[in-house]
């Protein structure tokens, strides 16, 4: 952009072109961002107005009716999709939060940023292969599917989430602060443990919070590693256990259209799950950085 | 050494004790938990090969050529997954990244910052919408309309075209596309709008000082200095299409032949898997095992060269930092 744009910009006679074609880019990028609101909306009303009318106490409270049948409900799909969910966010939460402490705070360059590249690549990881892993890793020695092969799967898919924004908010802890304690005497484990976290929790506890939000929703671990299941509320962790975004698979599979309003009842309930935990994490991150003077 | 802050000689004592323990305990752990994700990565690899292996044996390198998939006569390959996987993610990306590069304009240039931040939201919003809604939207909604609005009107002005040809159907490659369009925008959005928001103010307003048009100056300044990052967030867009195998199962119509119309059904090679690894058996689960291998390493070498690319670009300022951003990125990245 040297000289000759200068006499593009300046000389010609054609301002009320380029205002115009400026005029036409602007108004294109507009319409892109009502374009992008607009599906939203578009996906998220149609999941409501569907699915409100199939939302009633029974749906909630019910389990899934028999093979084939509706006037069944949920029950046992919320149950499983909890116990899945909160498995995983028990394994992968501690570990993802050690990863970042150990890329922040006690690895060198050399070893952080392979880590982080290892991280970003599990991130690129289609959760389909990561299924594929764990019917390999458990199902096949166990000969059976589990609620614990799922929820291992989605640990390993919420692992590089948790980590990743981990090192990010670890990274923001001003290093005053480190500094400080070291210059007091005060050990790393106990600086890292009283200091760098507490100051970090609010940012921690956001990327936590996302990662389960993706987790929920997650289906394609159930397909082979927890979709056999039995009738009923099942809680035991080491038999199949049903999930939400599974039954909203299957039922969106169905021919009938019974099934289909099942479906986007359940798809009500995931999605308001999801955004609102999505919201809330945001919300809680704005105001504890807030908090941090950030 | 820290006489001020404990005088009682015993604390002290084992204070000391504590942290001769504590430091290397922590380190230790977190050392270990990074071990475990590097080892998962691995077993990730090794497991896929492992499944693989008797599909491996049995077609070598020319399952991915293969244009065939018949549990009956036995024979298996890749080629129609291959092709299905490529196109939708082509067409996915061929409609996402100009609209996504049209948000983050709109975002960073021409919003009020009132109205910017809300719709910075609702874009993000739409990427943490489960795909298995967007699964079964596309199956009740987008698809019936696909087949009654849109094809039709295609076949009719662009009929000549072979990829135009044929009847329109609920199922097939172009919902599926469409689908992925709407999952990976909002994804190349938060990347592309954050490499926007880094580019220097002084460049701009030395741009407008010349005279430019906003256009002229997005043309001129924000464009050729985001371009390694449009590039790569366009990249990591296209590793999130090709990985999608739930709602492309739910809306391509699994069909194991190549076809030339859009308006066909298909399949890709995640969506095969998914919608046939857990009702299979012997030699055709592991083909389905060759197809996630191959399917892995498309992910690795899409997602190796996007990281390369975005940093190279160097849009990471920590100052700049937004958890909608990273969090967005890191869910679907």
């Amino acid at each position: 952009m040297a000289a000759n744009q200068h006499t593009l910009l300046l000389d010609r006679g054609n301002l009320k072109r380029r205002n115009r074609f400026n005029k036409a880019v602007e108004i294109a990028a507009t319409v892109a961002a009502g374009i992008a609101v607009a599906v939203l909306v578009i996906v998220v009303g149609s999941v409501f107005l569907n699915g409100v009318d199939a939302l009633s106490w029974h749906f909630l409270t019910t389990p899934t009716a028999l093979f084939g049948e509706s006037g069944g409900g949920i029950s046992n799909a919320i149950v499983g999709s909890a116990i899945m969910v909160a498995v995983a966010a028990v394994i992968a939460i501690p570990i993802g939060i050690l990863v970042a402490i150990f890329t922040t705070e006690f690895a060198s360059p050399r070893v952080a940023h392979p880590i982080r590249f290892v991280l970003d690549i599990l991130n690129g990881v289609p959760t389909i292969i990561t299924a594929i892993f764990i019917y390999g890793l458990i199902v096949i020695p166990q000969g059976k599917q589990s609620g614990f092969a799922a929820s291992i799967a989605l640990a390993i898919v919420m692992l590089p989430i948790v980590a990743r924004t981990g090192q990010e908010v670890l990274s923001l802890v001003p290093g005053a602060l480190k500094e400080g304690a070291h210059a007091l005497g005060i050990a790393r484990w106990r600086s890292t443990l009283r200091i760098t976290i507490p100051t970090a929790a609010g940012g921690l506890i956001t990327g936590s919070l996302l990662a389960v939000a993706r987790v929920a929703g997650e289906t394609a671990p159930m397909l082979f590693l927890s979709s056999i299941v039995a009738q009923g509320v099942q809680t035991d962790p080491s038999q199949p256990l049903a999930s939400i975004p599974y039954f909203i698979f299957q039922a969106s599979e169905s021919p009938k259209p019974e099934a289909h309003t099942e479906a986007w009842a359940a798809a009500l309930v995931l999605i308001a799950f999801v955004l609102a935990l999505n919201i809330f994490a945001r919300a809680f991150y704005a105001r504890s950085r807030k908090r941090m003077g950030a | 050494m820290e006489a001020g802050t404990l005088s009682n000689p015993v604390l002290r004592a084992r204070r000391n004790l504590t942290d001769r323990i504590g430091d290397p305990l922590l380190r230790g752990l977190a050392g270990l938990a990074a071990v475990v994700a590097v080892a998962a990565l691995a077993g990730i690899v090794y497991e896929v090969i492992h499944l693989a292996w008797p599909a491996i044996k049995e077609f070598g390198l020319g399952f991915i050529t293969t244009n065939d998939w018949n549990p009956v006569t036995k024979r298996f390959g890749a080629a129609p997954f291959l092709y299905g996987t490529v196109v939708t993610s082509l067409i996915a990306l061929l409609l996402a990244a100009p609209l996504s590069i049209a948000i983050s304009i709109y975002l960073t240039e021409l919003a009020p910052r009132r109205i910017m931040r809300p719709v910075a939201t609702l874009v993000d919003m739409l990427a943490a919408i489960p795909t298995v809604i967007l699964g079964l939207w596309g199956i009740l909604v987008l698809g019936p309309f696909m087949r009654d609005t849109i094809e039709p009107a295609l076949h009719s002005v662009l009929g000549f075209l072979p990829i135009f040809d044929g009847d329109p159907s609920a199922f097939g490659y172009l919902t599926a596309a469409l689908i992925l369009t709407i999952m990976i925008t909002p994804i190349i959005t938060s990347v592309t709008r954050e490499v926007f928001e880094t580019v220097p103010g002084d460049l701009k307003e030395a741009s407008y000082a010349l005279g430019a048009t906003r256009w002229e100056m997005i043309r001129q300044v924000v464009l050729p200095y985001s371009r390694p990052g449009i590039v790569g967030a366009t990249i990591l867009g296209l590793g999130r299409a090709i990985g999608e195998a739930i709602a492309v199962a739910q809306v391509i119509g699994g069909a194991n032949l190549i076809n030339a119309s859009l308006f066909h059904t298909g399949g890709t090679l995640a969506a095969q898997i998914a919608s046939q690894y857990s009702n299979s058996a012997g030699l055709q689960k592991a083909s389905l095992a060759y197809l996630g291998l191959i399917l892995l390493v498309f992910a690795v070498v899409v997602n190796v060269i996007a990281r390369i690319i975005v940093q190279r670009g160097r849009i990471k300022d920590i100052d700049d930092y937004d958890i909608g951003v990273v969090a967005t990125q890191a869910q679907s990245l």
